[in-house]
């Protein structure tokens, strides 16, 4: 085994996929030392590799780090799509835009920098009754949108144009779909922790899920594993309706016509904090291919999106519809219609 | 009509890629469907776990070898739509990842239609041989009749009739995606929007699609230009099928014209609702809500022998020529087995 020689920088390391991402790279044998960024601080020690340096992505301390401390790979995770944990949406475009831009002006100046793995989204295809089914890498996005999806599309753009600037960087940029697991935070399983889910009356999308397993493995693997250039899509396989979901998580759904839905989305803002982006996916939904992350970033998925939702269901959610009343109510009619019909026959006989 | 079926209605190989079936009943139904029901350890469902001991075991399990029971039948019934009702309470079934859903065009959408395709309408279907068991074909048909029953009764006759009972994966327009409750029944029974990226996907994946390339122009048009086919688009179907090498099925349909004749249109109104058109027909705005009732025409569905496009090779997609002769080839052979058909039906209503 070769000996330790990776020095790994990881942005938005406090949060849920930051910590897991930077426990597995310390974990790795090929690592020699990862340095966490973030501006909160973390409750969590980190491993002994770990150095943690809290700091916001335009603070001199970063461009020292990455000048001088031999950095061969950026991951960054600092993008957000939740704007009330940022402080309101224009501080959070701040962050995941203005943020991008200082890192990647302070990546330019790393000498040994070799990789650069963007955390991006599907929510860049936006959702809309006109798009196709199956989004691919290649397929131009729409335009008209706002919000993260717009943050994150911008983020890409600049992490492209750096990608032309540093050609000896290979930029990956995964695009991830909703995240679901056992630990996990995101607005969507604040949605499902509700006690009744609110839906658009009428409407039911397919709904993608990635394991927070699988999101840890795919940014580990566009890290370590052999280097790879351009755009993946990372999801898991199948779909899952948005009915289904809820059924799954045994939670009674609540129809909303479609002109009352963004006065109820005001009502909700401060509980799951959705923003209207997010809205339309729980209207129109999105599905996206991960034939690319396959074939060519030879990442394939642990968990398909419907086991992905039934672990997350299974260790968060407690349900009300639950499989086994379900069963039992199931069972007490059929025992019913049994009895009634073995009456009915003796009488008919007799 | 045909109900005995051998296979497992509505799956094909794209469905087959990704589906689990490894938890699902090894069983099959009474009328030879695969059971749907979650196995137990034994590889089969409770039902059907219980059938086998009361067998007396041994044997591939089948049902509906039982001591004669005047309530048996109903029993079955009942207990298969209990089952039902429990899968889609608990979010049991599993979709494709455009959205189609077997389990509830078999046990709801199916059975819906089916009383309008047999006793309504009276559908005869001429030329199903020229649909392959299996592997991708494009079906083209002539649009008529203000709503697309025509449409559903293609897909129906194909699903109930043909002996491999093939899903016909339809491209709609992408209003059928923006209208509460029409748009997740469009989806789940299997259609999708018409796009060339979604045709091509499904095409390469082994379906049979279907197209009516008409659009709202055929859909919408005036009872006194019954039967006469509009412009068919760009063409743009044909330019999928020559893509992926997909034989073309044109399909003649005589009856659906007579459906709800249109004598008018109510244009500022459609403008106002934000659809295509709103029909006067005779009997629409006059016997209000009854108007909506369509009427009983006798329909002839016959599908012509596939026009192959896998013989043109790559340069016939640079030639608009190429695409113009092979559109107006299929327009042609359509228009003369509507003329045909409806010299042999005689009058619509008999």
């Amino acid at each position: 085994m070769a000996e330790p020689s990776r020095r790994i920088l990881v942005t938005g390391a406090a949060r849920s996929t930051g910590r897991r991402v930077v426990a597995a790279l310390a974990g790795d044998p090929s690592v020699a030392s990862v340095v966490a960024v973030d501006d909160v601080l973390v409750a969590v020690p980190f491993d002994p590799k770990v150095e943690f340096l809290h700091a916001d992505l335009g603070s001199p301390a970063l461009l020292r780090v990455l000048r001088s401390t031999g950095v061969d790979t950026c991951i960054h995770l600092g993008v957000t799509a939740e704007p009330q944990a940022a402080g309101g949406r224009a501080s959070m475009k701040e962050r995941n835009v203005l943020g991008t831009m200082q890192l990647l002006a302070a990546a330019y100046h790393a000498p040994e920098l070799r990789r650069l793995v963007l955390k991006s989204t599907t929510a860049v295809y936006g959702s809309t009754p006109a798009d196709p089914a199956i989004w691919t890498e290649s397929m131009e996005p729409g335009t008209a949108r706002h919000g993260f999806a717009k943050d994150a599309m911008q983020v890409e753009d600049y992490v492209r144009s750096f990608d032309r600037r540093r050609p000896d960087v290979t930029a990956t940029v995964l695009r991830l779909a909703n995240q679901v697991g056992p630990t996990v935070q995101n607005p969507l399983t604040r949605y499902f922790a509700l006690p009744v889910c609110p839906v658009v009356f009428g409407f039911d999308p397919r709904l993608q899920f990635l394991h927070e397993e699988d999101a840890e493995a795919a940014l580990v693997r566009a890290a370590l594993g052999p280097v790879n250039h351009g755009t993946f899509n990372i999801a898991g396989d199948g779909v899952v309706m948005l009915s289904q979901a809820i059924r799954i998580a045994g939670k009674p759904p609540l129809p909303i016509p479609e002109p009352l839905v963004p006065s109820a989305t005001e009502l909700l803002r401060r509980t799951v904090d959705v923003s209207p982006e997010q809205v339309s996916f729980l209207q129109f939904g999105r599905v996206a291919d991960t034939t690319a992350a396959r074939v060519e970033l030879g990442f394939a998925p642990q968990w398909s999106s419907l086991r992905a939702f039934e672990d997350f269901a299974a260790a968060r959610l407690t349900g009300v519809v639950t499989e086994e009343r379900v069963a039992r109510v199931e069972g007490d009619i059929l025992t019913a219609l049994h009895r009634a019909a073995a009456w009915l026959s003796r009488e008919v006989r007799t | 009509m045909s109900t005995e079926r051998q296979g497992q209605t509505g799956r094909t190989v794209a469905d087959e890629s990704w589906q689990d079936d490894a938890g699902r009943c090894r069983a099959r139904t009474v009328r030879g469907e695969r059971c749907r029901n979650r196995a137990g350890p034994s590889g089969l469902c409770a039902r059907h776990q219980r059938r086998l001991e009361e067998a007396g075991g041994g044997g591939s399990p089948r049902e509906g070898e039982k001591p004669a029971d005047p309530f048996a039948p109903f029993l079955d019934w009942a207990e298969e739509a209990l089952e039902f009702l429990r899968r889609r309470l608990t979010g049991e079934y599993q979709v494709d990842e455009f959205g189609h859903d077997p389990d509830l065009v078999e046990h709801v959408l199916a059975p819906l239609l089916r009383p309008l395709y047999r006793h309504w309408w009276r559908v005869e279907v001429r030329g199903l041989e020229h649909i392959p068991e299996k592997g991708a074909a494009l079906v083209v048909g002539n649009h008529a009749g203000t709503l697309p029953f025509d449409a559903m009764m293609v897909a129906l006759a194909v699903l109930d009739e043909h002996p491999a009972h093939r899903t016909l994966r339809m491209l709609a327009a992408d209003i059928a995606f923006s209208l509460p409750v029409v748009a997740p029944l469009a989806r789940k029974s299997g259609n999708t929007l018409a796009c060339p990226e979604d045709a091509e996907r499904l095409l390469r994946a082994g379906e049979l699609v279907g197209v009516w390339p008409e659009g709202y122009k055929g859909l919408g048009k005036p009872f006194s230009e019954r039967y006469r086919l509009q412009r068919f688009g760009r063409g743009g179907f044909v330019e999928v099928a020559l893509r992926t090498g997909a034989p073309i099925i044109p399909v003649a349909v005589v009856g659906s014209e007579e459906i709800y004749p249109m004598i008018g249109n109510l244009r500022r109104l459609a403008r106002l609702l934000g659809v295509p058109y709103v029909p006067v027909t005779p009997t629409l705005p006059l016997l209000g809500p009854l108007g909506l009732v369509p009427l009983p025409s006798r329909w002839v569905i016959e599908f012509c022998p596939p026009i192959p496009t896998d013989g043109y090779g790559p340069e016939a997609l640079l030639d608009p020529m190429a695409v113009f002769d092979l559109t107006d080839q299929v327009r042609d052979t359509i228009q003369r087995a509507i003329y045909r058909n409806l010299t042999d039906r005689g009058g619509a209503f008999r």
